[in-house]
């Protein structure tokens, strides 16, 4: 940052905006359209902003962001499937003074991960949760996930998900909200600026509760996955809107009493 | 392993307890665990005694589940902590994913079996039915724990300060294989001495991205396959040095026409069967691994040369003997007496045992 740069003609610019030192130069392997790599970065300029990068260690899952150490420059683990949140608490408790993340998607962290995800939030270790729904298994080729909408077809629901075969999509957030560990739970999304800016704020505060001990932080971000949905990037963002977000609605769901 | 002398009084313990007070001592950094019987006095006896114990910094936490025990355990021993979990049977089945992981991403750290019969929920009586599960990876794909065997209250002590010198030398899961018995039964045991195990610098763990360094990632995942098999070689290297951290005892042997080979609380009773038989004049001997992995074959193939036949003993339904007998060769017979489900062998089962093959050896020969 504050890098002048000097071009042929003798003009002088400044650099107001590059890519933080949190981020490698490595492309991200996500498909167009994804929201992981909006939420990679948000995050890794929030560690950036705080100055926290020698202090940050995140834990990958299994998933679609199995390999978020690649782009994420900054200390991490990756885990076994659904057991992120387990592996975090191993690392938090001994190291207290660092900070400490996972990035779950929602068959990692609503799944196969239920128990680590609940007794985790229940003990209010102090750390903080990143949980991506996108309703999908997207790694493994689009089957259905705890969060898969009603109707929704995947290619482990291919005539849609049905209530008598697989249950209802799980709103494990509201969940969460409900148990006393938890400080602060929130629903986020990116899928327009002004949600990318939110969800910014959002990380931002958790990472600053974490460093005031305040326990632990939960951020859902509904996002989309149009290779799973079958969907063009911007018909995924209509869908978020229209089916997604009434059943996931956007918003903080527990705030802390201050 | 060097033996350093000792001026603290006996005391008499529980297996468990002696061990739970080893790794006090040995400056562990966090111990993560869940209930399971016959082991849980390792936990209740952090969680009374740690609080007490100013001088240390131990994290000791009841995890949800055992899967979620050696999670943690991956996370602590990644972010560069002295660290370890103990279970029984059933709940180190539950962790055999873990331990693959953890055997891949390279992380010391130490696990504690405290073996029951099985198989299923089985009985919480002592077993040595999960030799094949502990000596021969246990989870996915190619990987070895060291294990170390304790036959007495005194080892399940002493073992700790060795297992955690194995696994941090090697970067490398290491598991003590006791059995309900030695968990539960009351010592004589004269502890190890406090701090005595030092700790060395982890420039791999994640602690935090410095300036001066690249990040640190802790990872099983290798998914090009020329990587993925570079980084078996070096596992395959690893355990091939560790060949030479082979340990075993023998008890007269010199003069002996029959071997008996044992391991843990077995090798205790084999002990009392080689007495047995000596005063009935019979040169009988006894071999008993100390680390099931690596595995004494060498010295087995030699004594092989020297007597009549073997009889492996232990407490399942033969599982040490297939080991045995990959190291004899076919030089001569080895025959195998087990009993399983909780149940043990006594001395005198033994002897009838070895009397019994003896008689019928001679009958072959005459």
């Amino acid at each position: 940052m504050n890098e002048k740069l000097l071009l042929d003609d003798g003009t002088e610019l400044e650099q107001v905006f590059c890519r933080p030192d949190t981020l490698t130069d490595v492309p991200y392997h996500y498909c167009p359209g994804c929201g992981h790599s909006v939420v990679h970065n948000v995050l890794m300029e929030v560690v950036d902003e705080l100055n926290i990068q020698d202090k940050t260690i995140g834990v990958a899952p299994v998933g679609c962001s199995v390999f978020a150490y690649h782009y994420m420059n900054i200390d991490m683990q990756e885990a076994a499937h659904g057991r992120a949140t387990a592996v975090a608490t191993g690392i938090k408790r001994v190291l207290p003074d660092k900070l400490v993340f996972s990035y779950q998607g929602d068959g990692d962290l609503a799944a196969i991960g239920t128990a680590e995800t609940i007794h985790t939030v229940n003990r209010g270790e102090n750390i903080l949760i990143v949980f991506i729904n996108n309703g999908i298994y997207g790694m493994t080729g689009g089957q259905m996930a705890p969060t898969t909408l009603l109707g929704m077809v995947t290619s482990t629901s291919p005539y849609g998900r049905d209530i008598h075969m697989a249950g209802y999509p799980l709103k494990i957030t509201e969940l969460i909200a409900q148990l006393p560990g938890a400080y602060y739970v929130t629903r986020q999304s990116v899928h327009n600026p002004n949600a990318v800016r939110k969800l910014k704020k959002a990380v931002t505060k958790a990472f600053e509760y974490q460093m005031q001990n305040k326990g632990i932080c939960f951020i859902e971000v509904v996002s989309n996955c149009p290779s799973g949905w079958k969907m063009t990037p911007v018909e995924t963002i209509k869908y978020l809107e229209e089916v997604m977000f009434p059943y996931y609605p956007l918003g903080d769901l527990k705030l802390p009493k201050e | 392993m060097e033996k350093e002398i000792r001026t603290e009084e006996p005391r008499l313990m529980k297996g468990n307890e002696a061990l739970a007070e080893a790794a006090i001592r040995a400056d562990i950094d966090a111990y993560f665990g869940y209930p399971i019987t016959p082991q849980s006095e390792v936990i209740e006896y952090l969680m009374r005694e740690v609080p007490n114990r100013k001088d240390k910094k131990i994290v000791v936490l009841q995890a949800e589940s055992e899967i979620a025990s050696i999670n943690m355990v991956y996370g602590a021993a990644g972010a560069g902590a002295r660290v370890m979990t103990s279970s029984s049977s059933p709940g180190i089945s539950l962790m055999q994913e873990g331990l693959s992981y953890i055997a891949s991403a390279q992380l010391p750290c130490l696990v504690v079996n405290v073996v029951r019969g099985g198989p299923g929920l089985g009985t919480i009586q002592p077993s040595q039915g999960d030799y094949f599960q502990a000596t021969k990876g246990g989870g996915h794909g190619d990987y070895h724990l060291i294990v170390l065997a304790p036959a007495s209250v005194q080892e399940m002590a002493d073992f700790v300060f060795d297992a955690f010198r194995l696994a941090e030398k090697y970067r490398n899961p290491t598991m003590i294989l006791a059995d309900g018995a030695l968990g539960q039964m009351m010592e004589k045991v004269v502890l190890p001495p406090d701090g005595g195990l030092k700790k060395h610098p982890k420039p791999w763990a994640t602690t935090g991205k410095t300036k001066d360094r690249n990040h640190n990632i802790i990872t099983s995942l290798f998914i090009q396959p020329e990587e993925m098999e570079k980084v078996n070689l070096e596992l395959q290297k690893k355990y091939e040095a560790m060949q030479s951290e082979v340990r075993w005892e023998e008890f007269q042997t010199d003069d002996a026409e029959i071997l008996l080979v044992a391991f843990g609380l077995s090798a205790r009773i084999c002990q009392k069967a080689v007495d047995l038989g000596r005063e009935k004049g019979i040169k009988v001997g006894l071999l008993r691994p100390i680390t099931l992995y690596p595995f004494p074959y060498e010295r087995i193939a030699e004594l092989a040369d020297k007597v009549e036949f073997i009889l492996d003993v232990e407490m399942n339904a033969g599982q040490m003997v297939e080991d045995v007998r990959l190291a004899v060769e076919g030089k001569v017979p080895v025959y195998f007496k087990g009993r399983m489900g909780g149940m043990i062998s006594t001395p005198e089962e033994i002897l009838n045992e070895l009397e019994a093959i003896h008689e019928k050896q001679n009958v072959l020969h005459d």
